[in-house]
Order: C-alpha cells, then sequence, then structure tokens
C-alpha cells in the first residue's frame, strides 16, 4: 500500500490485513514502555491544515509508539496564513524528504496533489474536506468487529449529516464493501443524491431506519460547514434526529459509536452517551492501534524498505 | 547434511541442560521462550524443572523480530505475539533460545525485554552455542557446543515445529535448509 488517499483504492483485503494486524498493536499500549522499533529513522510529517485536536493527536501517539521522528506543520505556526499556496507548502515540505506525510486538509483532494507533489513520501489522509476520512472508518470498522464479532452482514444505521461528513463517506464505502448492511438517515437537505450508487438505503424516518440495528453511528453536526442553513434550529434538529434511550431502545441492543467531539443534546443524549452501548470512548483507544497498523502498513511499501531476504 | 545429534541424542541433551538449570538458575525463576525454537524448548526445560522438584514456574514467549539490528536492510518486519503472563520485576528471568550464533538475537531480545520491564536479573540457556560471537554475549547454561565454521549453518530442530527432535549442521546456501 504505497499511500492511503481514501476507501476508494482499498482492496477488502488489504483493509483486512490492517484491521487483523491491529489488536497486536493495542497491546503496545499496555507494556510499561509502550514502543516498538517499526519505523525507526523515519519521518511522519503531520501536515494540519484544518483544526484537528483528537485525530492530530491519535496520530502523533500512533508515530511515537512505532518510534517514528514525528514532525508538526499546522497552520497557525505555518506560512500558509502568510499567504504561501498550498502547493508551496507541499514544495517545501518535499525539500525535507519526510517519509510519511499525515494531512487534513477543508480541501477535498488535497492528499492526492500532495502525492503527486512529493514523489518520494507516503501520503496518509487524515480527512479531506467533505471527501474522506479514511482511518476514521477503518478504526470504526474495527470497534464494530471487536464489539459484535463480525462485520459481514452486520445492520448499521448512519445518522445526521451525511451531505458534509467525509466520516460517512468513508465508513458508507468500507462498511459496504466488508459486507455490511447500511443504512441511513438525515435531515432532507442534508442527504446527497446518488447513495445508492454507495450501496447504501437511505430512509426518511429515523425509527425506521433504527429497527433491527445492531451498530448506530451518529455523526456530528457540523457548524464550520453549515454556510446555508440546513437545519432550522439545533433544538429541532434534537427532536427529529437526536438520539435518544427512547430511539435506541427500536434497535437489536445496537452499539453507539460516534467520531467525536461530541454536541450533547443536539445529535445524541447525554443518557445515550455515556451509557451502557456507546463504545464512543473504546473508539478513541483503538483509533490509535489502527493508525499504527496503517502507519507500520504503508512503511512496509516505502521505496526504503524493499525485501531482499529469503 | 550432517546430523550432529539424533533424536534419543537429543533428548538426553536437553535433559542435561535442565537439569543444569534446575541446579543453578536462581528463585523465583520465569522462562520466556525466544519466538519460534525457543518456545516449544522452554516448555520442554519447564516439563524437566517439575520433575526436578521446581514447581510452578511461569512460562512466556518473546517475539524479537522488530527489535533485530538488521531490520533496515529486510524490511518492516510483522508485529509479533509476546507474552509475559508474569511480574517481570519479581523474577529471574531464563531466556532460552535454539542456537547461540552472533548473539545478535540475544542482544535483541534484551532490548524488547527492557520495553517490558525491570527482571531481576537475566540467564540465558541454548541448546547449541556454535561459537562466531560478533557481540560480548555467552550462554549461562549450554546443552551443546560445536565448533562450526563460518560457511556452516548449525540447526536445530524440534518435535513441536519439525517433527522430530535433532541438530543439523549444513553448508551455508544448501537447499535442504
Amino acid at each position: 500500500m504505497r499511500h492511503l488517499l481514501g476507501i476508494r483504492g482499498l482492496t477488502p483485503e488489504e483493509a483486512l490485513g490492517i484491521l487483523d494486524e491491529a489488536p497486536r498493536y493495542q497491546d503496545v499500549a499496555d507494556q510499561p514502555v509502550p514502543r516498538v522499533p517499526v519505523l525507526v529513522g523515519r519521518t511522519v510529517t503531520h501536515l494540519f491544515m484544518e483544526p484537528s485536536t483528537r485525530t492530530q493527536a491519535s496520530f502523533q501517539l500512533a508515530a511515537k509508539r512505532l518510534s517514528a521522528e514525528p514532525l508538526s506543520f499546522v497552520p497557525k505556526s505555518s506560512s500558509l496564513t502568510k499567504g504561501e499556496t498550498f502547493l508551496d507548502t507541499a514544495r517545501t515540505l518535499a525539500s525535507m524528504a519526510p517519509d510519511i506525510v499525515v494531512v487534513r486538509s477543508a480541501e477535498s483532494g488535497a492528499p492526492h496533489v500532495l502525492a503527486r507533489e512529493i514523489p518520494t513520501a507516503q501520503v496518509i489522509n487524515a480527512g479531506d474536506g467533505i471527501s474522506e476520512h479514511p482511518t476514521q472508518a477503518l478504526l470504526d470498522a474495527f470497534t464494530i468487529r471487536k464489539h459484535l464479532g463480525r462485520i459481514a452482514g452486520v445492520r448499521v444505521t448512519i445518522i445526521g449529516d451525511l451531505l458534509h461528513s467525509r466520516v460517512f463517506r468513508s465508513n458508507a464505502r468500507l462498511l459496504t464493501m466488508l459486507g455490511a448492511e447500511v443504512r441511513c438517515c438525515g435531515p432532507p437537505t442534508l442527504v446527497p443524491p446518488g447513495l445508492d450508487r454507495l450501496g447504501v438505503r437511505s430512509l426518511l424516518h429515523l425509527e425506521e431506519a433504527l429497527e433491527g440495528a445492531e451498530a448506530v453511528m451518529v455523526l456530528r453536526i457540523q457548524h464550520e460547514r453549515m454556510h446555508a442553513s440546513f437545519i432550522p434550529t439545533e433544538r429541532e434538529y434534537y427532536r427529529e434526529f437526536g438520539l435518544t434511550g427512547e430511539r435506541l431502545a427500536r434497535t437489536d441492543n445496537a452499539i453507539v459509536l460516534h467520531p467525536g467531539p461530541l454536541n450533547r443534546g443536539v445529535e445524541i443524549s447525554s443518557e445515550v452517551a455515556d451509557g451502557p452501548r456507546s463504545v464512543i470512548l473504546d473508539q478513541v483507544r483503538n483509533g490509535v492501534a489502527v493508525r499504527m497498523a496503517v502507519l507500520a502498513e504503508i512503511a512496509r511499501s516505502s521505496p526504503r524498505s524493499q525485501r531482499t531476504d529469503g | 547434511m550432517n546430523t550432529v545429534l539424533g533424536n534419543e541424542e537429543f533428548r538426553a541433551a536437553l535433559f542435561r541442560l535442565g537439569d543444569l538449570v534446575a541446579a543453578r538458575a536462581p528463585d523465583p525463576l520465569a522462562i520466556l521462550g525466544i519466538r519460534r525454537r525457543g518456545v516449544p524448548l522452554a516448555a520442554r526445560i519447564r516439563r524437566r524443572l517439575e520433575s526436578a522438584g521446581r514447581r510452578d514456574i511461569p512460562v512466556g514467549e518473546l517475539d524479537i523480530n522488530l527489535y533485530r539490528d538488521d531490520v533496515h536492510d529486510r524490511g518492516i518486519p510483522r508485529i509479533g505475539e509476546t507474552r509475559i503472563p508474569f511480574a517481570l520485576e519479581e523474577h529471574h528471568i531464563l531466556l532460552v533460545d535454539d542456537v547461540l550464533f552472533t548473539g545478535r538475537t540475544v542482544r535483541a531480545a534484551l532490548t524488547a525485554l527492557s520495553n517490558f520491564g525491570r527482571p531481576r536479573s537475566v540467564r540465558l540457556a541454548v541448546m547449541v552455542d556454535r561459537g562466531g560471537r560478533e557481540l560480548p554475549i555467552a550462554a549461562d547454561f549450554v546443552g551443546l557446543r560445536v565448533e562450526a565454521g563460518d560457511g556452516d549453518m548449525v540447526r536445530v530442530r524440534v518435535e513441536e515445529e519439525d517433527g522430530e527432535d535433532g541438530v543439523v549442521m549444513l553448508p551455508r546456501g544448501d537447499a535442504a535448509a
């Protein structure tokens, strides 16, 4: 796997390979010295051009636990705010010959541009615009498999702002690719067209979408991407689409996932978020292990590590 | 291919190795086999210790692939399984491996071990010491010493992994390896 630009382009075998290897990396976290020498001498650059606390922290921790040299490029302290273009930034970065670049951007497609501009580097997409967030989808799939024992045939319901959600797009692709049955529901203004092409069934009524679900994925209402009035008020959104205990009761004792950060009382009630079926904090824990597995898998196909042994 | 030890001789040598450990290894002892062939050897040494009256000795396994110093010539290995089902800090550790040659595997094992804690002490038991050290490392308990040339390969075969017990020596690059 040269890059991880999206779930699109990933084969089921590659995805399962990462999910299978992740538990070993989870064990590393329990060691007194939680570190393994997988990426010794390699630079992992975190180019975060959009604010992100948890994904960045998760990737940084993953890189450190693999003994990489982590390097941060964040817009507030870098030249992006001084008018430097993205291409200039990419070329500057290229001159430093990084091994792996983890990129987060508000622009869809930025990781692809980076992969083209820095031919020696390997790029991991940590979320680009409304397009993809592949490591989030991998950690969600990992979490579902860990709690339900399988992915194929699992009934998953995704609720919320589907239109602006890269988490939704990556998850829809990955989960259907691995054989899950994915349904979704959201305000009609926030449901993109062409969902059937993704293999996802879109339902108008939340109650119907939740019926018999084994996993419910609640998406965050993203204030920063609401440039138009897609929803009337937060209170009204909660009344129509918020995941409450009463609604959760319609499912088949489903586990509850959320990519964070939570808007309590908007897309989810505190009762559910903190309840016994919530796996939200476990997702965060799993994220580090899954990202370690992704980093190791990417490094394996680096030009620097061609195997010569037999 | 030369057979250095056949089935019966191998078992006798392994018993002697177990008896040496039983007589001299400190208490409280725990055994860690280095994957892969160190693992079945560790289990057998443990059984010998049991029959010598040293009971309830915990045993685990150590994967050292990631810690090899030639990792960057060989590509990035898959992370293997390390299992240490006891408190490292409270035990004297007996590391077990099949062949002691350059000493690099043992160095890697010591590095790996240090990420899991600080044992009271570490001893080393090997089935075969074939000489040829590249690091200042020595075994505390040796089943068999063999004079092998640089061009020779010494292989330990164990029933659990290879279907039979024995030690063979073969010229490097032999297809039968």
